[in-house]
């Protein structure tokens, strides 16, 4: 009789400290360097994600704790980390943001068999079958083409100029819009390749100036992308600009003032779409942080939300079966909340949810049109 | 050719920023023997100096003031009395090597204790544009200019003109005779230092509204004006303001007609030329010290 109480006291204490221990989460993210506005703003979006679940309970009754590192912006530091991160085994790896350091760190992940949620919008990410990558914003392949559209039809410009950073983001990006627009039938009278952390666009404005284009797309990094806008403004370049959520995201509109005035661009994720649950992220992210989030701090705090609703969909946390569950796995925003839209992952680990089409007014973004849902 | 027009006019706004921090080089070296590598990051921290001022408060105007004041403190007279004077004694390359530190330490200071990411900063320049001979020219890149030649011509006017430039001319020349009839080498040497700190800050607050405020922003301009001090003649004012302009119309040229990829690669191009075939720069003179 003693020993069998003292044996179910055991299994409960046993079960009491498995129930206990939290779910460990890895992050590794650009929180320094050129991307580490990027960075930033994901892991911010992650810890608040974080702090709300775990106020509420955790995930099936477990605390969610989650580990950062710094990928200094750099894919060879990034898959360092990653390594070091993978060795601790944790649950989902999240992270980073830059296409380049996905690049180089989702085969460590794949061959860990870990889920890799993680910011990168290059096309190329999800083409090569790893089925442990997943995106929390538009694969370049889904933006572009609504980009180029967007030219052609609303913009009417017969002949554009493209700038691009010469990375792995940048040159995917390129090279689908370039040919959509040709598709389109709108010519690409400069295509400008510029260096990621370029401070001097002087030159390559001067390039834009002469091709004298009827709209610019620009598709550049946050910073770099300011500093063009200001010199775009600087030598008086007066062609409408087109570009994504780098182009006119929070960041850049606070660092290029006036000169963001009158950019568009194509936004899968914004704190200023008119949606309810975006708006309260906004106001929380706000209030925690003191400044307002871009489309980064959405990605993280969706990151974190789609390990939640996705485990509990498992009912359990298993992190062999996480990426199985999530292929093709809809998650609406009415059941889980923390999701904000209604969104679908592909096989290929893409999104697919709806979009927005944006414009800086009075350095303010403005929702010009609601791009729905493609399925 | 209105493309080549507006790039001159880019590249010698450029320049002439570079020319001001090349100078701070030269004044340096001349007077005691520093080579000075963190002198892209005593641009970039002026900047990070304004905006403390300002987020406590303070208007732009006194916080430029303030800003300069105290870059003229801890650029000059810190970093002589602190890391200078004591380095010295052990000759050029351990002074050298400590520059190098302190350009890491200013960096990793200034990424901890304001942030990673870059921040905007306001212009002394209203944004606009003036029409010069049929071409519309920023009042920016204007504004840059005039304010670095005022800068240039203040402070060749002061070395060639006034009794205190003579003296700082022959402290640097031979302090040794300078000691003998009376010059005050000392202070002349803190003067040149505090000279420096006056022209970087003056740096920082031109180019940070188009480069923004950022920790490694001083990597790129250290880097253009060493390469500019070098080109012109590290051992004379004129050569470092000269490879200033040159550096910064080349870097602008390479990137409009050879390419952007290869645009860094153009002033290493020229550096290389200049030290095979004339290694004293192209105003410099050989074996000559001078301010």
């Amino acid at each position: 009789m003693k020993s069998t109480l003292l044996g179910t006291l055991l299994a409960v204490a046993m079960a009491t400290s498995a129930f206990a221990q939290p779910i460990k989460l890895a992050d590794v993210a650009e929180l320094s360097g050129g991307g580490a506005t990027v960075g930033t703003n994901w892991k911010n979006g992650i810890d608040l994600a974080i702090e709300e679940i775990n106020a509420k309970g955790g995930v099936l009754g477990r605390k969610l704790e989650v580990t950062h590192a710094d990928s200094q912006s750099n894919p060879g530091v990034a898959r360092a980390q990653v390594q070091k991160a993978l060795d601790a085994e944790p649950y989902v790896l999240l992270g980073p943001g830059y296409s380049g350091s996905v690049k180089v760190t989702a085969p460590l992940a794949a061959e860990a068999g870990i889920a890799q949620i993680m910011g990168g919008e290059a096309a190329e990410l999800t083409q090569g079958g790893n089925k442990f990558l997943f995106r929390t914003s538009f694969g370049q392949q889904s933006s572009m083409p609504k980009v180029a559209k967007y030219i052609h039809d609303d913009m009417k410009a017969k002949t554009v100029a493209v700038v691009w950073v010469n990375n792995d983001f940048g040159r995917g990006g390129r090279d689908v819009v370039v040919k959509e627009l040709d598709r389109l039938g709108s010519k690409v009278v400069a295509d400008l390749s510029t260096e990621a952390g370029q401070a001097d666009f002087a030159a390559d404005v001067g390039k834009i100036k002469a091709a004298n284009p009827d709209a610019v797309f620009v598709y550049l990094n946050e910073e770099e992308s300011a500093r063009i806008l200001k010199e775009l403004k600087r030598q008086g370049v007066t062609a409408p600009l087109m570009g994504e959520t780098t182009l006119i995201g929070q960041k850049v509109i606070e660092l290029a003032g006036d000169a963001a005035n009158g950019a568009r661009g194509h936004v899968g994720l914004t704190t200023d779409a008119p949606v309810d649950l975006i708006k309260g992220f906004r106001d929380r992210f706000s209030k925690k942080y003191n400044y307002v989030p871009d489309h980064n701090g959405l990605k993280g705090y969706l990151a974190v939300y789609m390990v939640k609703a996705t485990t509990e969909k498992m009912g359990k946390v298993d992190p062999k079966a996480f990426a199985d569950t999530l292929h093709g796995l809809t998650i609406k925003a009415a059941d889980e909340p923390g999701i904000l839209m209604d969104v679908t992952f592909s096989e290929t680990g893409d999104i697919d949810r709806q979009s927005f089409l944006v414009e800086v007014v009075e350095g303010k973004q403005v929702v010009k049109q609601v791009l729905p849902k493609v399925k | 050719m209105s493309n080549l027009f507006d790039l001159l006019v880019a590249g010698l706004a450029t320049g002439a920023i570079y020319a001001l921090v090349a100078v701070g080089f030269t004044l340096l070296w001349q007077t005691s023997q520093t080579i000075n590598f963190a002198q892209g990051e005593f641009v970039m921290l002026p900047a990070f100096l304004m905006l403390a001022v300002m987020h406590v408060g303070a208007p732009f105007w006194l916080a430029i003031i303030l800003g300069i004041l105290l870059s003229m403190i801890l650029l000059g007279l810190a970093f002589k009395m602190l890391l200078v004077d004591p380095m010295m004694r052990h000759g050029v390359l351990p002074l050298a090597i400590a520059t190098m530190a302190l350009a890491i330490g200013i960096k990793e200071a200034v990424k901890q204790f304001f942030s990673a990411e870059a921040s905007p900063f306001p212009s002394i320049v209203p944004t606009g544009d003036i029409s010069v001979l049929g071409h519309a020219i920023s009042l920016q890149s204007i504004g840059v200019l005039v304010v670095a030649i005022l800068a240039v011509v203040g402070l060749t006017t002061l070395l060639n003109r006034t009794s205190l430039g003579h003296q700082m001319q022959a402290a640097a020349q031979n302090p040794t005779v300078a000691r003998i009839i009376g010059v005050p080498v000392e202070r002349m040497i803190l003067l040149t230092f505090l000279i420096n700190a006056f022209l970087v800050a003056l740096a920082s607050l031109l180019i940070t509204p188009i480069y923004l405020a950022k920790f490694s922003s001083g990597e790129v301009l250290g880097q253009a004006a060493f390469i500019a001090a070098i080109v012109g003649g590290f051992n004379q004012v004129r050569g470092a303001i000269a490879g200033g302009l040159l550096i910064g119309v080349l870097d602008n040229l390479a990137a409009s007609y050879v390419s952007t990829q290869y645009r860094a690669a153009v002033p290493l191009l020229v550096l290389i030329i200049v030290i095979l075939f004339r290694p004293q720069g192209l105003l410099g003179r050989a074996e000559e010290r001078t301010v």
